[in-house]
């Protein structure tokens, strides 16, 4: 941990700084979202919704390197897919929820082969595995302050309508009889989980921001007294666990760069040595 | 009729009709797309009444309760809660679901949920009103000993009595219980039909029920939801003591059914016209 303390200190490595914070505040984001997410029981449109953005990534990656939109980033792709499924699974919950499950299992595996086909037919390489587990290595400042901005929303609006989110998750039809408008609480659930998909999906990846957002607070579920104790007790673990990904990921790079300067520098030392040829070496002697 | 007889009974309607109506469905219908479910159904419900909404499953019970508390509209006809438009009456509404879809791992406390009675459409904030109407109602529906419980850890029974409780936070004119017997044990009931008998009076009470053959001898009018006549309608029945009913069923005496009885919606001396 003494060489983790030193890289975030480090001011030549500043990926390593902003891992730590991309990890601090998606917790915040995981934590507060994910308890409502779970509460709620809307797991699975989160899923979709995060699996259709591949789609959005894949079509994007796909424009830019045809050159039919030149220098298109992948998060836009991903943004007007994600507001795109919200808005399906919004207008489908709220109008035919009989459809529910079909439409939601749908846009899930349209979404990821729309995605994996873009891909596929993308010039030069993009590896989907990179989208699928993300890289907190790759975290950019900018992408700091957008998280940082979805944070203060986030805790805004679960600070400020806590009473109208517990009751409506609890009991819908209490809520409305007390004059909640339920199904606004609803529709701006699904846009923030949209929105706080895409951007976490950078980080995490597609396949664990569905993972982190339901398993922290589900944990934190038991031992929680209420949705308030939930959303605290679900930030502490995800926190925990994304600095410790965080701080292996660093470690096994800076194992792997040693490794590198270790064997360039023998190369220069030993001439025409080849580095393969030392354990042979090593066994004879 | 003498003079002073005719003056009486003038005066006597004049009483009646000027009671408050605490429900009123005039000639509404309602339908879920091509399934006609009330047809020009009317009825009226007095201030400070105990009145039973029955009917088999699947007669219409649940529309009508939807187009009391203003969450669904009437495709004709009006519905009037409390001389008011049933959206604007919701804050005088005491609300008791069935709540069947509870989610066992959903963490809150007793207290928090009764709390709910007092929510208000984007306020965060409860007052020390709110406060003392929640220890109130606790107290009334016989769960203050539970207040710091997790909801998840109570019998069927007991969670029943503190969604009882959080209705009356909202301290209502018009209590609303959605089939409250439904799975619950003989104590849990007799303790339920004790803070109804507390109520009534105070409240306007209406119990969905059912059960069509007996209700509570609380009862002071009956409605049965079904079939009669062209279409779905609600009619009004009278209702007799029935002694040989097992009393604990039905949290005291009970009354039962007459449903070959068909009282018009004005029978009570015209107060069910249009005033």
């Amino acid at each position: 941990m003494n060489g983790y303390l030193s890289a975030i200190l480090d001011p030549s490595m500043p990926f390593v700084r902003n891992a730590l914070f991309a990890g601090l505040l998606s917790a915040i984001l995981f934590g507060t979202l994910g308890a409502v997410v779970t509460v709620k029981r809307i797991a699975g449109l989160a899923g979709a919704i995060s699996h259709a953005v591949l789609g959005g990534i894949g079509m994007a990656l796909y424009l830019s390197a045809k050159n039919i939109v030149p220098g298109l980033p992948p998060m836009v792709g991903a943004l007007v897919f994600a507001v795109l499924a919200a808005a399906i699974i919004g207008f489908v919950s709220l109008k035919a929820k009989q459809r529910e499950d079909t439409v939601i299992n749908a846009l899930w595996a349209i979404g990821m082969s729309v995605g994996v086909l873009f891909i596929a037919k993308t010039p030069g390489y993009a590896d989907p595995m990179s989208y699928l587990f993300g890289n907190i290595l790759l975290v950019s400042t900018r992408d700091l302050v957008l998280l940082a901005i979805l944070d203060a929303v986030v805790v805004f609006l679960a600070w400020r309508y806590y009473p109208q989110i517990e009751a409506s998750a609890f009991d819908e039809e209490f809520a409305r009889v007390r004059g909640v408008p339920t199904d606004a609480v609803f529709i701006a659930t699904l846009a923030v989980t949209a929105v706080a998909v895409v951007l976490l999906q950078t980080f995490v990846g597609i396949v664990m921001v569905i993972a982190m957002l339901t398993l922290p607070s589900g944990t934190a579920g038991y031992a929680a007294k209420n949705l308030a104790a939930m959303m605290v007790g679900g930030t502490v673990p995800a926190g925990a666990v994304v600095v410790v990904i965080a701080g292996a990921a660093f470690l096994s790079v800076s194992a792997i760069a040693a490794l590198r300067r270790g064997k360039n520098s023998r190369k220069i030392r030993g001439g025409a040595t080849p580095a393969k040829a030392l354990p042979r070496a090593e066994k004879r002697a | 009729m003498t003079s002073p007889e005719i003056a009486n009974r003038l005066l006597a309607n004049r009483v009646l009709a000027n009671r408050v109506l605490a429900v009123r469905f005039k000639d509404v219908s309602f339908s879920y797309g091509d399934l006609p479910v009330l047809n020009a159904a009317s009825f009226h419900i007095h201030s400070g009444e105990f009145a039973a909404l029955v009917g088999p499953n699947g007669s219409g019970k649940t529309t009508v309760l939807k187009l009391l508390l203003g969450l669904a509209r009437p495709t004709a006809g009006s519905v009037t809660v409390l001389g008011r438009p049933p959206e604007e009456a919701r804050s005088s509404i005491g609300y008791v679901p069935q709540h069947a879809t509870y989610d066992p791992a959903f963490p809150i406390s007793v207290t928090e949920v009764v709390r709910m009675g007092r929510l208000r459409t984007s306020s965060r904030r409860y007052s020390v009103d709110d406060d003392s109407a929640v220890k109130k109602a606790l107290a009334m529906a016989e769960v203050a000993d539970l207040a710091a419980r997790p909801y998840s850890a109570l019998s069927g029974g007991q969670r029943r009595r503190v969604l009882v409780a959080r209705a009356l936070a909202a301290e209502p004119e018009l209590l609303v219980l959605d089939e409250p017997t439904a799975n619950m044990d003989a104590e849990s009931e007799t303790r339920l039909f004790e803070t109804l008998r507390l109520l009534k009076g105070k409240a306007t009470i209406l119990i969905v029920t059912h059960d069509t053959g007996f209700v509570t001898a609380l009862t002071d009018s009956v409605f049965c939801v079904g079939e009669r006549g062209q279409g779905r309608s609600v009619i009004r029945h009278q209702a007799t003591p029935a002694a040989h009913v097992a009393s604990e069923q039905y949290g005291g005496p009970a009354l039962q059914v007459l449903h070959d009885t068909e009282l018009s919606d004005d029978s009570c001396c015209g107060c069910g016209k249009e005033s």
